[in-house]
């Protein structure tokens, strides 16, 4: 197995980490699917409030590749159709009946005996093909394309992730059969491990290309794995598809059944006992916090802080605020304080214990191993591009990335193939972010981008 | 309990927000809100949470480094005069006499360079940015001490205005605006950046000065043949010169706070160094004996704003090359051209400032060669397909 050493990166070392236990299933009281999970579809809607729904009905389809549907996870009745300006559709909620009711489709015995067509057929009529994300730009695969390759990644870099070891540890038997049936798309399909850690339970997969990767964050997102062992140019297209879908695969072809269930972990300085819980994606924030003791009342520099719900991780995630729902693609959920607070003369002070730096102007990285209380403040104004060799630092990319934000801030499109647009969305550079002491939004500007490559290339 | 400041602020604030009667003063409010107390902005997009260090505080950090050399510069002012003048004076008194001397540099510097920064962002409605914290603490460090005030206060307009603003600020200027500032008095007023009385505070129109005493700079001396003060003296920097960069060592010092704090570039300030040793090198071996060519290289680098100029200009990093790569050709080509300037240009001895300016001009080139093979890489991937 060839082992790929990653030098740049930084892993944030956060307080709030999950203990490796399963506190509880979530029964929701209620379920939401958000059609802005899932990027660049234009949602049609199938159903009517008051409608009584199976898990795996079709709720919408995407307008423009109607093959693609979006079911629902769990069986119930239509609640309420939420829309926001001009009648933008927001969220279907779904309350839940309690009777777990699945639509029943027709289990594939033998998937390795099973044709392309048929397993296809099986993944869009029940909502699982919006796991299959392509490369470049994010989206959920074309039905129609042969990828050059399907890349799973093992492992999860990001500040507080879900450990993918723990939450697969039971699903192998599942994965091995998801990617039994994803070999009918491609030639090749590669799971890459953590190389030097306990070896991940997708390390017994058969029919797959292992690469083991060294190094801190982003070391684990699967964008940067593809850039090292196989980087996207144009005309090409690759899939990625989570752990977590694979084994919503895997029970769909063995079983019949649509079950997005997952551990999530749900984690941050926050939450008083960080634990995983079971549930499924689209479960209320508040739903799953019952299951936690929450910190309600912290205050920073004597002022009070409010929390911030994040589905996700802290670099990548989104701030869905204290009603929202767990995101259809995260594992995650991350409660931090709100930064609205102001530090007197903080960016004047010598020392800021509390606070973490990757840069030498301030002291931290004297105290590597301490962890840190993370809160939402931006520590500072926006300011145009002025210190260079930063970004450089913690994005292990061929790719230059200034240059490239530069040429999407320019909207020149040549520009931007030249430098790499096809290699990179928003959370591979989710870290330049935030070591960026301008405070530049780089993962709005990259999906800036990314949106005017679509729109573009269409 | 909230802090007084922070009330006061709160306070005030209405004032000079919109509505308020003095809301056309809004950005600069902002900016000294901004400067008493982090603001209390909270992120917006996908990354939820972001470092603690902002651009206040890489300026704030070069403003720290550039103390050792400010620290010896006022302590040399007052020492450079009381020999001038046959002077016993103790040392005190001398820091004294050149703090009193240079405070209204520094005042005309801030005043007018942040008049019009914050007069720029009032109009354009944006925040003030840090940037000239710095450039307003360099420009007196590398102009004569007996600079009239009213062509300090020119050349500062005209490197905040045409160096920096026209560009649209802090971040997009393709000078250093503290070498515009000298570049400007140099051309504008050369005699009053060139000849051998300026250097000293009182030179230039004096009548006491003792006599046989010319307050010519080493470089200068050095360059007509004459006998150099010693290489360790050049080293300490109790020389004539500007304000800021007579002392290696003080130099030497900021250049280990800003090398410490990652804010400069060592590449930068290696390669210039190697630059010019090359070529001085070059020159020793080649040129004949007693020609200035033959002056020794390693004195180079303690003579005249080379050390100040490759430690604090020429790491700009706004105005130098951006690529890793090409800060090693960048930084070269500058310690080079320098010396090719100091041997063979015998109109004006000292060569940093101008081969700092030329390849600040050349930087976005030697990128757009680094980054050539990348963009080469990734066409020739698509090609073998």
């Amino acid at each position: 197995m060839e082992t790929i050493r990653l030098k740049k990166g930084l892993d944030l070392k956060i307080k709030g980490e999950a203990t490796k236990k399963v506190l509880t299933t979530i029964s929701p009281k209620v379920i939401a699917l958000q059609p802005s999970n899932y990027k660049g579809v234009f949602p049609k809607l199938h159903v009517q409030e008051g409608d009584t729904v199976k898990a795996g009905q079709i709720i919408f389809s995407d307008k423009k590749r109607e093959q693609i549907c979006f079911t629902s996870p769990i069986s119930g009745t239509i609640k309420a159709i939420v829309r926001g300006e001009k009648r933008k559709l927001l969220a279907i909620e779904i309350a839940p009946d309690g009777k777990n009711d699945y639509l029943t489709f027709e289990p594939i015995s033998e998937v390795s005996k099973a044709n392309r067509d048929e397993i296809q057929k099986r993944l869009l009529e029940s909502g699982l093909w919006a796991g299959i994300i392509q490369r470049p730009y994010g989206i959920i695969a074309n039905p129609t394309d042969t990828p050059k390759g399907i890349f799973i990644s093992s492992f999860n870099t990001a500040p507080l992730a879900a450990d993918l070891n723990f939450t697969t540890k039971d699903e192998v038997d599942a994965i091995q059969i998801a990617v039994d049936a994803l070999c009918k798309f491609t030639d090749k399909i590669y799971v890459n491990v953590k190389a030097d850690a306990p070896a991940s339970p997708l390390s017994r997969l058969k029919n797959v290309v292992f690469t083991a990767f060294k190094g801190a964050h982003p070391a684990g997102n699967v964008g940067v794995q593809i850039s090292h062992i196989a980087p996207i140019g144009k005309g090409d297209i690759v899939w990625t598809i989570s752990p977590m879908t694979l084994i919503a695969m895997g029970k769909l072809f063995s079983k019949g059944i649509y079950d997005t269930q997952r551990l999530v972990a749900v984690t941050g300085q926050r939450v008083k006992e960080p634990a995983y819980v079971k549930c499924l994606p689209g479960t209320s924030i508040q739903s799953i916090c019952e299951a936690f003791e929450i910190e309600k009342e912290v205050e920073i520099c004597g002022q009070e802080c409010g929390i911030r719900y994040i589905s996700g991780n802290v670099l990548s995630g989104e701030d869905v605020g204290e009603n929202g729902y767990l995101n259809f693609y995260d594992d995650q959920i991350t409660l931090i304080s709100e930064g609205n607070y102001r530090e007197l003369f903080g960016w004047a002070k010598i020392f800021r214990p509390k606070k973490f730096s990757l840069s030498h102007t301030y002291f931290s990285w004297l105290t590597p191993k301490k962890k840190y209380k993370v809160d939402s403040n931006t520590n500072g104004g926006e300011r145009p591009f002025v210190v260079n060799g930063v970004y450089e630092k913690v994005l292990p990319m061929d790719i230059y990335p200034v240059y490239l934000l530069k040429a999407i801030l320019a909207q020149d499109i040549e520009k931007m193939e030249q430098l790499g647009i096809y290699e990179v969305i928003g959370e591979d550079l989710a870290l330049c972010e935030y070591v960026c002491p301008s405070k530049i939004n780089i993962q709005e500007i990259v999906e800036n981008g990314i949106n005017l490559m679509l729109k573009e290339m269409a | 309990m909230e802090n007084p400041i922070l009330k006061l602020i709160d306070k005030i604030k209405p004032t000079f927000s919109k509505g308020g009667k003095l809301s056309w003063l809004h950005s600069t409010f902002e900016a000294f809100e901004t400067f008493a107390a982090v603001p209390s902005t909270t992120t917006k997009g996908r990354t939820q949470i972001k470092d603690c260090v902002d651009l206040k505080r890489v300026m704030i950090a070069v403003v720290v480094a550039l103390i050792p050399p400010f620290l010896f510069g006022m302590w040399n002012t007052g020492d450079q005069h009381a020999t001038a003048f046959g002077l016993e004076w103790g040392f005190w008194l001398k820091v004294w006499f050149g703090f009193y001397k240079v405070l209204p540099l520094f005042l005309v510097s801030y005043i007018v360079g942040l008049g019009i920064e914050f007069a720029v962002a009032q109009v354009r409605g944006h925040e003030v940015n840090e940037g000239y914290l710095v450039s307003g603490f360099i420009i007196p460090m590398i102009m004569p001490i007996d600079i009239p005030l009213w062509i300090l206060a020119l050349s500062v307009a005209f490197a905040v205005i045409f160096g920096k603003e026209i560009f649209g600020g802090t971040g997009m200027n393709i000078w250093n605006p503290a070498l515009l500032a000298r570049a400007f008095v140099f051309f504008a007023y050369p005699s009053v950046i060139s000849g051998d009385t300026i250097w000293i505070e009182g030179l230039t129109n004096a009548t006491s000065a003792i006599d046989g005493f010319s307050g010519a700079t080493p470089l200068a001396i050095a360059a007509e043949g004459g006998e150099a003060p010693s290489l360790l003296q050049m080293f300490i920097g109790n020389i004539p010169g500007s304000f800021g960069e007579t002392s290696t060592i003080a130099i030497l010092l900021g250049a280990a706070i800003l090398i410490f704090t990652g804010v400069a570039s060592w590449k930068i300030m290696l390669s210039t160094v190697i630059g010019a040793l090359a070529v001085g090198f070059l020159a020793n071996a080649l040129a004949p004996a007693g020609s200035f060519s033959a002056y020794p290289a390693i004195n180079h680098l303690v003579m005249g704003g080379f050390a100040f100029g490759a430690v604090y200009m020429a790491t700009d990093p706004v105005s130098s090359a951006q690529t890793e790569v090409g800060k090693w050709i960048y930084g070269f080509s500058i310690g080079a051209l320098c010396i090719i300037l100091r041997l063979f240009n015998p109109g004006y001895r000292e060569g940093m400032m101008l081969a700092i300016l030329l390849m600040n001009t050349m930087a976005p080139i030697i990128d757009y060669c680094v980054i050539r093979p990348n963009i080469r890489r990734r066409e020739k991937r698509a090609a073998t397909k």
